[in-house]
């Protein structure tokens, strides 16, 4: 143990690693919101929701089937991605042609739909969820103690993160993807199915957020409310990194957690509003945003 | 308001003539509101008149120069907290506490909108919303705004020292009187040629600047009136129920406003106030089930936006082939 400015390295590694977790949360969830947006044109308010959604199902599946957190980080995306799928075939697909405005009304009012039915039912405390066995203690590494599931968090999410960027950057499908986001009518008439390629990444964009909220249910509670709150710091992490790139998503996801975290340990007043100032920042030096490709 | 055709381009002669219907419809609207309280509890309808001014504020940007702000709460509820603070502990007579509420929420409308208006569309939304988060963490750490409690028991006090306002017929007049010089202060905006530019950057920002028209200048002014007009409703409000508190400058706040214009109609005049008086109308019968008021809420946004987009006051205008 040591010091840095007089605080400990437990306290500022410590930080580091909250900082880190939460930026793997910002992560995961800015990139499914940016590959959403490039196929559908549509903000997706519901993603803080169907994070949430992935959180109680991990629960669920713990209290009602004896399924663990293996189980639970498999078929909590499932899920959750199919009723994406139906609320993309539902409703999103009728609002295409309309403003994007419309799409984040839409979402916005599924989000208060979920929120609402699981506060009714679960109050705003939040459900303890445990680590899984295999992931329980943690190690010394000299400098800080680091829990072995919160590092099983940042290494599984960096590498969902860079599976993702890998689908959709260099393989076909891929290519097929972002042909799809330039110019859906000429992809078309190449043969492809874009209305299937659309519903199909709308469930997969959910199904980032529900995952999301798996691995978040062992770290923070449980709770109806654990979305919202996290969705609009999503928000500002998107405006910040601008949606055009999914490295830029990635990036600015994790940097801005690893940001949060360190002003928790020098100025924690901030630490609640240091994204937003970021943002504000970030607005009058780059408007288009850091990765942005024009406003 | 000279700066229409001097300090921002070139001058536009369109002045639209009130027209018979919107004349009418408001010379009905007004006789309803004087003789509602026979019929109505006061302090529902001026919770009504309020809401139903900040509805027309949110109205102003999104009906007329087609900008979603996802953070009007921001402006609604500070407003709340400098009228509830300036009334409460500076001791300012009414009119004063509500003018300085209602200035600061100019202010903040001026920096937001700055800040906000450099990004178009979906951006926009997301930016006002995060901006009025920050000022939602501020209002929860800011000492002078008491937290959870909120500012409570605020003083009524006396309108320009003379007319009581604990008497619940003199309070609803002036709410009466702010909410009618509000609506028709919003409709001249949005009738004067300024008005008519805003409706222009809505149609088609890029023609608008090609045509000389420099369109951010109009979107600031545009989203600081709106401010404007918002704080007014929440520093009103904040005498009305004497409490300033959390809930009016949280984000769920926001959504209400959004929604209360998108079932009225949103762009037309007389919307935003049938969604507000349709909305808190329908709160207070579902005060008794809890927390599924965000279920009927989310219910009536997903109905609006995919089979009613008009709205009620649009439907009917379409119905009546007339503009309302």
């Amino acid at each position: 143990m040591f010091e840095v400015l007089g605080i400990s390295s437990q306290a500022l590694f410590g930080q580091l690693l909250i900082g880190l977790i939460n930026g793997s949360f910002y992560a995961l969830l800015s990139l499914g919101l940016a590959v959403i947006f490039g196929m559908l044109n549509i903000i997706n308010f519901t993603h803080g929701a169907q994070y949430m959604l992935g959180a109680f199902t991990a629960f669920f599946l713990l209290r009602y089937a004896g399924m663990g957190y293996w189980w639970a980080i498999v078929v909590a995306p499932l899920v959750i991605g199919l009723t994406g799928i139906i609320i993309e075939r539902l409703f999103l697909q009728w609002l295409y042609k309309l403003d994007h405005l419309y799409g984040l009304l839409l979402t916005f009012g599924l989000a208060l739909m979920f929120e609402g039915t699981f506060r009714n039912f679960f109050g705003s405390s939040g459900l303890p969820y445990s680590v899984p066995p295999e992931l329980q203690g943690g190690r010394n590494l000299g400098f800080m103690f680091l829990p072995n599931y919160r590092a099983w968090v940042v290494l599984f999410s960096l590498a969902v993160c860079l599976a993702t960027w890998f689908v959709i950057e260099r393989t076909k499908l891929g290519s097929y993807l972002r042909a799809a986001t330039e110019n859906p009518t000429l992809v078309r008439a190449f043969g492809i199915n874009v209305p299937r390629m659309i519903t199909l990444t709308y469930g997969f964009g959910v199904a980032l957020a529900a995952l999301a909220g798996v691995m978040a249910a062992p770290i923070y509670n449980v709770s109806p409310q654990m979305g919202s709150n996290l969705i609009i710091v999503v928000f500002a992490v998107v405006v910040i990194g601008g949606m055009g790139s999914i490295m830029g998503a990635i990036v600015t996801g994790f940097g801005l957690g690893i940001i949060e975290g360190l002003t928790k340990v020098f100025f924690p007043e901030a630490s609640n509003t240091v994204i937003f100032i970021i943002m504000a920042i970030v607005l009058l030096i780059r408007p288009a945003g850091l990765f942005g490709r024009g406003a | 308001m000279k700066l229409a055709d001097n300090a921002l381009g070139g001058p536009v002669r369109m002045l639209a003539k009130p027209n018979l219907g919107e004349g009418f419809a408001f010379a009905l609207m007004a006789a309803a509101l004087i003789v509602a309280p026979l019929f109505a509890y006061p302090v529902f309808l001026m919770k009504a008149l309020c809401f139903a001014l900040f509805a027309c504020a949110f109205n102003l940007l999104i009906g007329y120069v087609g900008l979603l702000s996802f953070g009007h709460a921001l402006f609604f509820g500070w407003a709340a907290y400098v009228c509830a603070h300036a009334a409460k502990v500076w001791g300012l007579t009414p009119e004063l506490a509500i003018a300085s509420g209602t200035a600061v929420a100019a202010v903040l409308g001026a920096i937001v909108g700055a800040l906000a208006i450099r990004r178009q569309g979906i951006y926009f939304a997301m930016i006002t919303l995060a901006l009025a988060q920050m000022m939602y963490f501020f209002a929860v750490q800011a000492p002078f705004t008491h937290g959870e409690d909120g500012i409570q028991a605020v003083p009524r006090g006396r309108l320009f020292g003379l007319v009581d306002l604990a008497d619940q017929t003199n309070m609803y007049v002036m709410v009466l009187v702010v909410f009618l010089a509000g609506f028709l202060l919003i409709y001249r905006i949005v009738n004067s040629p300024f008005g008519e530019v805003l409706k222009a950057i809505r149609e088609n920002e890029t023609r608008a600047v090609s045509l000389g028209y420099k369109t951010e200048r109009y979107k600031l002014l545009a989203f600081v009136l709106s401010a404007t007009f918002a704080g007014l409703a929440g520093a009103t409000k904040a005498l009305v129920f004497q409490l300033a508190s959390l809930t009016d400058v949280d984000w769920p706040m926001s959504g209400e406003v959004i929604l209360m214009t998108l079932v009225g109609g949103l762009g037309t005049l007389f919307g935003p106030v049938a969604g507000a008086f349709f909305m808190v109308t329908l709160e207070n019968y579902l005060t008794t089930i809890g927390q599924w008021v965000f279920v009927v809420q989310g219910a009536i946004f997903v109905v609006c936006v995919l089979l009613f987009r008009r709205g009620i006051i649009g439907e009917l205008a379409q119905f009546l082939r007339i503009k309302l």
